[in-house]
């Protein structure tokens, strides 16, 4: 083998920095994120599993119907009317961004641009009324 | 040999002709009889809906809603501060940003001089004082025909069925085509980002956390409170005025409805009638 001097610590050093972020915070368990739920609500406007896993498409439906169809009726689940809105109807009941979206988000490491024009409820203020 | 080839080659011909011209022919036949056939139907319905009338010629009577705007320019004249106190109501409802520069001025509801409002409707000889040293309210004339939905190349702008010309913020790119399209100056566009401040004072005074604000490189404009008149309310300016009867609001397509009885009663103008764009908000002088 021609420049065994240089391949072998070469290739040592390669593997040992290709491993080296598997070593170092390897293994670990991470924590699946808790979102907190609404205190006094037992159901969402959909099955739990929908609204995990296809919420974004649910929020994208709205949209359209109170936008483009007019349709801004409320929808009534369980008894319960509940707003077709993101800022008035979600966030009514989901009263901290911080606690409920961002948790996860921050977990998938997706930063969805909503925030961009709709206004998240004051942690405060919104904590207040929902008591 | 030559004469059965000569043979082969017109009968060739012709099939292909037939074959293609055949088909399109028979749909332009039975096309025209399926028209006919309705316009027959057509008539008899239209008779029978208007009892008779002898309505033939006539264009049928719209159905569904048209929403429309009158605006009594005398009365904001003559009542001080009702125009600042509509605009308030629009604006800090809206979360519309005040940039502190005319430049970057977003406007859904603002008040114009004649001569800006109504160009080309002045004489060259001189008009009245009052007529002169009026402010006219103007915003989105929820045109039938709006310039603004032709040239979005996106749909964010669009005429819903109502006949209000909404915008979806969700789907704006910022091209601006809709400024250049709209002849009313309607359409303002985020140059800065509206949730920013300068010099510590926030563009938008008290954010209103019923309605989004917009971001930085979105148009906005006047929605002619969509969302308060599918509720069955009056729109927010038009709530402002109340009791004072400087802006009535309704729908164009009912005959007994408060707009159009205004509408019959007294003469009213529009914006820049002549362009074709319909517009919806009409003007007592």
């Amino acid at each position: 083998m021609y420049n065994k001097g240089t391949i072998i610590p070469g290739l040592i050093i390669f593997v040992g920095l290709m491993l080296f972020a598997v070593l170092w915070d390897g293994g670990g368990k991470v924590e699946a994120p808790k979102p907190e739920k609404p205190v006094g609500y037992k159901e969402c406007v959909k099955p739990l599993q929908y609204m995990k896993e296809s919420h974004m498409e649910l929020l994208n439906v709205w949209r359209d119907e109170v936008l483009r169809e007019g349709k801004r009726e409320p929808i009534e689940v369980g008894g319960v009317m509940y707003e077709k809105s993101l800022q008035n109807g979600c966030m009514h009941c989901h009263t901290s961004k911080k606690k409920f979206c961002d948790t996860c988000h921050e977990y998938a490491s997706v930063y969805p641009y909503c925030w961009d024009c709709h206004v998240a409820p004051q942690e405060d203020v919104a904590l207040k009324e929902a008591r | 040999m030559d004469s059965s080839r000569r043979k082969f080659l017109k009968i060739a011909g012709i099939s292909a002709v037939a074959g293609i011209g055949a088909p399109s022919a028979l749909n332009m036949l039975m096309k025209n009889e399926v028209r006919a056939s309705s316009e027959g139907g057509g008539h008899g319905a239209q008779t029978d809906a208007h009892g008779g009338e002898g309505a033939h010629g006539a264009a049928p009577a719209p159905a569904g809603k048209r929403y429309g705007m009158v605006i009594d320019a005398v009365k904001f004249h003559d009542n001080n501060g009702l125009a600042e106190k509509c605009i308030e109501a629009c604006h800090s409802y809206f979360n519309v940003p005040d940039f502190g520069n005319k430049k970057d001025e977003i406007k859904w509801l603002w008040q114009m001089p004649f001569a800006n409002t109504f160009p080309g409707d002045e004489s060259h000889y001189k008009k009245d004082d009052r007529t002169h040293s009026m402010q006219f309210m103007v915003l989105c004339n929820h045109c039938d025909n709006p310039p603004c939905v032709r040239a979005c190349p996106t749909k964010a702008t669009f005429k819903n069925a109502d006949g209000i010309v909404m915008m979806d913020f969700h789907r704006c790119i910022g091209c601006r085509f809709c400024m250049a399209a709209c002849p009313y100056g309607a359409r303002s566009f985020n140059w800065r980002d509206p949730r920013g401040s300068k010099d510590g004072v926030p563009f938008i005074k008290k954010i209103n956390h019923e309605f989004p604000t917009r971001m930085r490189g979105v148009v906005e404009k006047c929605s002619f409170c969509d969302l308060r008149v599918k509720r069955g309310l009056q729109p927010l300016c038009v709530e402002a005025t109340a009791g004072t009867g400087a802006m009535v609001f309704g729908d164009l397509n009912d005959p007994n409805s408060e707009v159009s009885q205004v509408l019959r009663a007294r003469f009213t103008i529009q914006r820049k009638p002549s362009l074709g764009t319909m517009p919806s908000v009409f003007y007592i002088i």
